[in-house]
């Protein structure tokens, strides 16, 4: 690690659970160190650790989050260094003890003592609108809405858009996780259009329903890390568009295409 | 019922459902605004009102919704009231 950059903080939230908050950090945050920027991913669930087990670096925690605020250990020693990529670290949270155990200004401190040391620290947030989501955002120079094409998941978004927005974080950007490209074409999942439309931010992302996500996850690999896979793509395209790139959106019906275009795509290259 | 609108019904898509499901209750969430709050805003409304008219205070609604400003990209919450006037008192208006 060399000295004295200044990186830049990013918020992973979304104030429902369940919607791949976790997921798109670890993907977000390898997808960068892919890219070869030095990234840290900071899990700020604190009691409900699970960055770690997404990334597959569960067996190699010895501090956590806590140690390193309470000064238990230096910095460097609660960090873990990833099994592929040596840029990319995680700064897991504490499993047993609770969200009140890290203070907003003490995150804050974290997050401007990473950023010294990182192209960007990327922080997993808890669900739900409390303490712990308070913490997640206190050091955060923008935010990622993480979404489904869901009712509730789309309500809560708007609210934590409004959080942010109360809290300086203006002009957060939306990933939509988990869209299957039949039901929209069906009409029975909203679409692209009609969340932005409703939430009135900026899009990130989108990201299909993608049994490759599951896979990944078991295993503790990144789907981003997976050249064939359509979510793999989509986390790709993500990490692009954060570094500045344009990048297409994703073409998500290119997934239920013909057998023999299919063929011809392999045959020729795209 | 006739044919055509039951046909329509059916023809409804479940995605258009919760988009309008979700517009509602999102002028609430983002409003902030009590119930109670909105009954006392009423009570000033026809207060202030019913110094320059009569005004139908059964037929009076006013409720929150959201509306584009022209030129403007996102929606804003607005307040809006509907006040039927039975009678205007002339005296005030001289």
């Amino acid at each position: 690690m060399e000295n004295e950059k200044i990186g830049t903080a990013v918020v992973i939230t979304s104030g429902k659970g369940g919607v791949g908050k976790t997921t798109t950090t670890a993907n977000i945050g390898t997808g960068l160190a892919i890219l070869g920027k030095s990234v840290v991913v900071v899990d700020s669930d604190i009691g409900l650790r699970n960055l770690d087990v997404v990334m597959g670096l569960e067996n190699r925690i010895v501090y956590d989050i806590v140690d390193v605020v309470e000064k238990n250990c230096r910095l460097k020693q609660g960090l873990i260094r990833d099994k592929r990529y040596d840029k990319l670290y995680l700064l897991p949270a504490a499993q047993t003890k609770d969200k009140s155990a890290v203070k907003p200004e003490q995150m804050l401190e974290l997050v401007n003592n990473l950023k010294k040391e990182f192209d960007y620290v990327i922080i997993d947030s808890p669900a739900g609108i409390e303490q712990g989501f308070q913490n997640s955002i206190a050091g955060a120079d923008m935010a990622i809405i993480v979404t489904t094409p869901e009712i509730s998941a789309v309500r809560d978004a708007d609210r934590v858009i409004g959080l942010l927005e109360a809290k300086g974080l203006q002009d957060p950007r939306l990933v939509i996780n988990r869209i299957r490209p039949e039901m929209v074409k069906r009409g029975d999942m909203m679409n692209i259009d009609d969340i932005i439309d409703i939430l009135a931010i900026d899009l990130l992302g989108i990201v299909p329903d993608d049994e490759a996500i599951v896979i990944s996850t078991n295993k503790g690999e990144p789907v981003v890390i997976e050249e064939k896979a359509m979510s793999g793509k989509a986390f790709r395209n993500i990490t692009r568009r954060i570094i500045g790139e344009e990048v297409e959106l994703l073409d998500l019906d290119s997934n239920d295409e013909g057998k023999f275009t299919k063929i011809l795509k392999l045959l020729f290259g795209k | 019922m006739d044919l055509f609108k039951l046909f329509s019904k059916n023809q409804e898509k479940s995605k258009n459902v919760a988009k309008e499901r979700l517009k509602l209750v999102l002028v609430h969430d983002r409003a902030d605004l009590s119930p109670k709050f909105l009954e006392m805003i009423k009570g000033d409304i026809i207060r202030v009102i019913s110094e320059y008219a009569e005004i139908d205070e059964e037929g009076l609604d006013i409720k929150l919704t959201r509306m584009k400003k022209e030129g403007d990209i996102s929606p804003i919450s607005a307040l809006v009231a509907n006040i039927p006037i039975n009678k205007v008192k002339d005296s005030n208006l001289k």
